[in-house]
């Protein structure tokens, strides 16, 4: 399985805040694409890309949904980059409780970001008319180290609570969803 | 299934309290399509001649323009329009930014409200629930921070805001409403201060449905990487830093004074590094690839966006230069003035103070300085203090209420409004048509289609038009072609000519297309993205309806047709129809009533350009003329 994922690909979406002009077209392109029948409706919160902007601070960034999560995290710094506070928050793309983004609005279910696989290249990216996104293909090493990632996690539970401990616990927790 | 639009229309009475949702005829988008179009035929409809613009009665309208939401490229626009009190006429004004397609997506093509709140309010709607909520604590606040504010209490950190600051609150007649770094300017943020309407804010997730998606996406994709790319869209003045154009052409202080050599290639140096030093990046509106927006973070202000002419009218005002608009614009933003107003306004406040018509008892202290003169009319005429409660009221009934010879100083007001400070030399015909007949009050809300001068060899007007995809008619060619001297062209093509560039201003405010991708940029070459013959298809591939050239025209010959008929009902005649007296040096009045009469004729109006019955009832306006015969303006 890790040889195989060595040589797969993944792309990658590379964003130069400093080209945005906050047209949303991104946001345009990815709830069109993913609307039934395909562009037969618009709606930027169905997408899965969204620009964060505040006027005041001269900031737009467009983030990606990623993965979903039960809690907020307790993270939420705040980074001053070139004279302009931004708050951690701007450039996470986790779909959590703390914000009303990526959730999708009939059934308020986390979006996440599927890469348009199927296309040639992202929507947004195609959409994008000012080079602020790119599309890369990386190597799916983080793939790899993720679930070694997982692995080293699991580990440090059988260690401290015991293989039977730990696999009740995933049993009763994944019955319950 | 609705394309294109919502099918609804939120219907707000401040007095009562009241909130409803209605559900809107389709008919009228066929007729009307949207924006502008559908405002005005509810203005007809609903307030009458008799209503005053500070009555209860009067309305304020949000109007989206029908293609907003969809993938349209370039179409954005809010359309807002009420009774004026400086003019006593229909109030046109156009709004940027997202705020429109975010209404849409609450599922409302347009807001209505009518009444006052007994104190100060605003609007919250998040999709369908719709609040009138306190506002109270954002008495005297900025619009940006008004914004920050509401958004913060409500969080709601994705809900887009259109806000008044202290020149709306106190009904000054030059506010604006501000969303963002876009304003509606000309006559609206008056009446929402009237109403007390702070700022109105929202929120919307729900889906706008396309007629003919995959089309449509595909001819969007493409226009949307060309327009881009293109240098014949958007706005040049946003990266062109010689600005000789208005420096040495446009008037300066009162409209007073043309400074023919101000420019220079070191002021040009100059005035790149201050605005490179000072700006943090362009941008644009929903939708759309260009970045007309300047995004200035000036020392001691807090941020603000400019575009075109609006970084030159203070300081041409004032006689200084580019770093007093940079001083002030952060300041007057926030208060919520219109920088094209405002600034003449108080260049009319100084002049007067220089003729000893108004003096040291009316503006106590004032200083010696026209920058800090501009500084302290403008808190005065924002906080509507002592001479500013006068000069409030704009420049036509402030000269009339100081009277003393105040009238002859109000030498740039047509129909009681405003106009862009220039003066020229030679009468030239199609901007005498321009200016006088035209009810959106500004000349940059008329022209743009057809080029404001002639080119100076056939070889290069043989250019000009063979790549000109823009003409509605071939005939504008061979104008174009034949056109040597600016003056010199028949009052038949110049009749034309006029209508077509007013014919696109009226479809872009009904459709929501931006003037800058349409109907004011084509006078300048270079290709624009849209024109009389491909709009058609983008508004049948958005919304289902079946639209060809002719339709379409049909559409703006209504709308302009009923907004004239607001108009006229509310007296509107011929004798208003002059632009400033001192707009050409030399003038001739036969030869513009002439071509006025021409004009009216062309039109299909009378000779007191009322639309005649015929001109009415061929664009299914029986309704008009029927009041019209009732009301005895016209006669059986
Ligand atoms: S890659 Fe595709 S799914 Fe992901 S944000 Fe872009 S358009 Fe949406
Ligand atoms: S499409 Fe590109 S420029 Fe426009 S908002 Fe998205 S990232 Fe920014
Ligand atoms: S052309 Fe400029 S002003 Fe017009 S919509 Fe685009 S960015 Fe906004």
């Amino acid at each position: 399985m890790s040889t195989e994922l060595a040589n797969q690909k993944v792309r990658n979406i590379k964003v130069d805040l400093d080209k945005c002009n906050g047209c949303r077209s991104c946001e345009i392109a990815c709830s069109a694409f993913h609307a039934k029948p395909k562009y037969s409706s618009i709606n930027p919160a169905r997408s899965r890309i969204r620009v964060t902007m505040d006027l005041l601070n001269d900031e737009y960034v467009p983030i990606r949904a990623t993965d979903y999560t039960k809690a907020g995290c307790d993270g939420r710094r705040t980074y001053t980059i070139r004279g302009k506070e931004y708050s951690e928050c701007s450039f996470c793309g986790t779909v959590c409780p703390t914000r009303d983004l990526f959730k999708e609005p009939d059934s308020g279910l986390p979006l996440k970001c599927d890469m348009c696989e199927d296309e040639k290249e992202p929507l947004c990216v195609q959409a994008c008319p000012r080079g602020v996104l790119t599309c890369e293909e990386i190597d799916a090493v983080q793939e790899e180290v993720k679930l070694d990632d997982m692995e080293l996690g699991m580990r440090s539970l059988i260690d401290k609570f015991g293989s039977k401990k730990v696999a009740d616990t995933y049993n009763r927790m994944t019955k319950k969803g | 299934m609705r394309y294109s639009e919502t099918g609804y229309q939120l219907e707000v009475d401040l007095s009562r309290g009241n909130i409803e949702r209605i559900e809107t005829d389709p008919k009228l988008t066929e007729l009307h399509l949207g924006g502008q179009g559908i405002n005005a035929k509810i203005i007809y409809d609903r307030v009458g001649p008799e209503v005053d613009p500070f009555s209860p009665d009067n309305l304020l309208i949000f109007g989206t323009g029908l293609l907003l939401a969809t993938p349209v490229v370039g179409a954005n626009r809010t359309i807002v329009n009420t009774i004026s009190p400086q003019t006593g006429l229909f109030a046109h004004s156009v709004m940027g930014g997202w705020f429109g397609p975010e209404l849409k997506h609450a599922g409302y093509d347009r807001i209505i409200i009518r009444g006052k709140a007994d104190g100060l309010v605003y609007l919250y709607i998040n999709n369908d629930k719709v609040e009138i909520r306190d506002a109270s604590h954002l008495r005297g606040k900025g619009v940006t921070e008004t914004a920050t504010l509401i958004k913060e209490e409500l969080k709601e950190p994705n809900a887009q805001v259109a806000a008044i600051g202290l020149a709306g609150e106190n009904r000054v007649y030059s506010a604006s409403i501000e969303h963002g770094w876009s304003s509606a300017a000309r006559g609206v943020g008056v009446i929402m201060g009237d109403k007390r309407l702070k700022a109105i804010v929202v929120r919307g997730t729900k889906d706008i449905n396309i007629a003919r998606p995959a089309e449509l996406w595909e001819l969007t994709v493409r226009l949307r990487k060309e327009m881009c790319e293109s240098d014949g869209v958007g706005d040049w003045m946003a990266v062109d830093e010689d600005d000789s154009f208005h420096h040495n052409h446009f008037s300066w202080g009162n409209s007073r004074m043309r400074r023919r050599n101000f420019w220079s290639p070191e002021l040009e140096d100059r005035w790149y590094n201050l605005k490179y030093d000072n700006m943090d990046r362009q941008i644009g509106c929903y939708n759309c690839p260009k970045a007309c927006i300047n995004v200035i973070s000036y020392p001691g202000r807090k941020r603000f966006g400019y575009k075109c002419f609006g970084k030159d009218t203070y300081h041409m005002a004032a006689f200084k230069e580019l770093d007093f608009s940079y001083e002030i614009l952060g300041v007057a933003q926030e208060y919520g003035f219109d920088s094209y107003s405002t600034p003449q306004v108080i260049a009319f406040g100084i002049e007067l103070y220089e003729a000893g018509i108004l003096t040291d008892k009316d503006m106590p202290d004032f200083p010696v300085d026209p920058g800090d003169r501009t500084w302290y009319l403008l808190e005065k005429i924002a906080r509507r203090e002592g001479i500013g409660d006068v000069l409030a009221n704009g420049i036509y009934w402030a000269a009339r209420q100081i009277g003393n010879g105040a009238e002859a100083y109000d030498h740039n007001s047509t129909k009681k409004f405003e106009q862009i400070p220039i003066k020229l030399g030679k009468l030239n015909p199609a901007y005498f048509l321009m200016i006088a007949t035209g009810e959106k009050m500004a000349i940059t809300q008329i022209e743009g289609s057809f080029p404001q001068d002639p080119l100076p060899t056939r070889e290069e007007r043989e250019e000009f038009v063979s790549k000109w995809d823009a003409v509605p008619d071939e005939k504008f060619k061979q104008y174009f072609l034949e056109w040597e001297k600016r003056n010199e062209i028949s009052n038949e093509r110049t009749c034309a000519i006029v209508d077509w560039n007013e014919a696109m201003h009226y479809i872009d405010d009904s459709t929501g297309l931006c003037a800058f991708v349409s109907s004011f940029r084509g006078q300048f070459g270079g290709g624009i993205a849209y024109h009389i013959n491909n709009i058609p298809n983008q508004i049948t591939l958005a919304t289902g309806m079946e639209f060809d050239k002719d339709k379409l025209w049909k559409v703006f010959q209504r709308n302009r047709t009923l907004v004239r008929a607001i108009n006229v009902r509310r007296g509107l005649r011929r004798a208003d129809e002059r632009p400033p007296e001192d707009h050409w040096a030399v003038r001739d009045e036969e030869l513009e009533q002439k071509l006025l009469g021409d004009y009216y004729e062309f039109k299909g109006w009378n000779m007191e350009g009322i639309p005649t019955k015929v001109t009415l009832d061929e664009l299914g306006l029986n309704y008009v003329s029927e009041d019209f015969l009732q009301r005895g303006i016209l006669k059986p």
